[in-house]
């Protein structure tokens, strides 16, 4: 049976509150995971784990937080993100909304990509 | 892990759940620093019992295992889960303690602490783990093991999450002293 957007968001809610330790009206879909809710690095990988279990699904290592374009010299020119590497980050990130971004590609910005709207639209996708 | 704060592993079971006991002792220099003797101390007594101190007396050294040094027992315990389940092929790190909620109860001399860990999840990069730590009171071997806490912890596989860093070769993590205490075990 296909969840609905709102039962995948609760999951996800829930899944939030315990790796992060946040209160529940905290995680809203514009919400980032960094700046918002305080997720380190470490954290993404216990959201990935959480998510695997609470939606029986299987996320890859960089599947669903990418940041590999980050550390490849041919996409980051003067500490911004070049159009090539925006196209590699829309290929490899398609659940991510990078229109913002775009505008002003600083690489210390990425991590305001990762909302819980992104995670929302990522358990879609691989639930779809 | 490069000290052992295991005295015994009971159970084994391969990527599933770990069973340890640590025994407390009042020969640890730990337990008499931990809570100090003081005239300012205004600690109760143990698990509830009076110490019969008057206020502003002198206090003898309150000697309980710390909850740090708990949780240290309780890493060590799913730490050798994770790395068993990769016949220790792994160097696994302890990377984030979800959870630590303890009772109240105190860990005190004579008594034994016993960790379960359970695997909640595993794969490449890690593993999460779930367990309980209970007291087991010799002088009374037939009571139930009492709550000491429950603790959720995740563990790295840090080659395979290396983000540009790189490790040594050897397993630094999984040492002798650990294959000694598996080895004495006899699980």
């Amino acid at each position: 049976m296909s969840m609905s957007d709102e039962e995948i968001f609760e999951k996800i809610q829930e899944v939030l509150e315990d790796a992060l330790g946040v209160d529940e009206d905290e995680v809203v879909p514009t919400a980032r995971l960094g700046e918002d809710l305080g997720a380190e690095s470490i954290d993404y990988l216990d959201i990935s784990f959480r998510l695997e279990k609470a939606f029986g699904i299987k996320i890859g290592e960089t599947e669903m937080f990418d940041q590999s374009v980050l550390s490849d010299a041919q996409y980051v020119q003067d500490g911004k993100v070049t159009e090539a590497g925006l196209a590699e980050l829309r290929a490899k990130m398609p659940h991510a909304d990078l229109d913002t971004f775009a505008q002003d590609p600083q690489v210390e910005k990425l991590g305001d990509v990762f909302t819980v709207d992104m995670v929302c639209k990522f358990v879609k996708s691989k639930l779809g | 892990m490069r000290w052992i704060w295991l005295d015994r592993i009971l159970e084994l079971e391969k990527a599933k759940r770990c069973v340890a006991i640590r025994n407390v002792t009042a020969a640890e220099d730990v337990l008499h620093d931990h809570f100090a003797s003081s005239k300012t101390n205004t600690l109760g007594g143990y698990n509830g019992s009076a110490t019969g101190c008057a206020p502003g007396s002198e206090h003898p050294a309150y000697l309980v295992m710390p909850n740090t040094l708990i949780i240290e027992g309780y890493a060590q315990t799913a730490g050798i889960l994770t790395g068993h389940a990769n016949g220790f092929r792994e160097k696994v790190i302890l990377a984030k303690i979800g959870k630590a909620v303890f009772t109240g109860l105190s860990a005190t001399p004579g008594t034994t602490i016993r960790h379960t860990a359970e695997i909640t999840h595993l794969d490449e990069r890690g593993s999460s783990t779930s367990g309980v730590v209970e007291l087991l009171d010799p002088a009374d071997p037939g009571a139930e093991p009492k709550p000491l806490a429950t603790i959720e912890m995740m563990f790295s596989h840090i080659d395979q999450n290396m983000q540009g860093l790189a490790f040594p070769e050897e397993n630094f993590v999984f040492t002798d002293q650990f294959m000694d205490l598996i080895a004495r075990s006899g699980v």
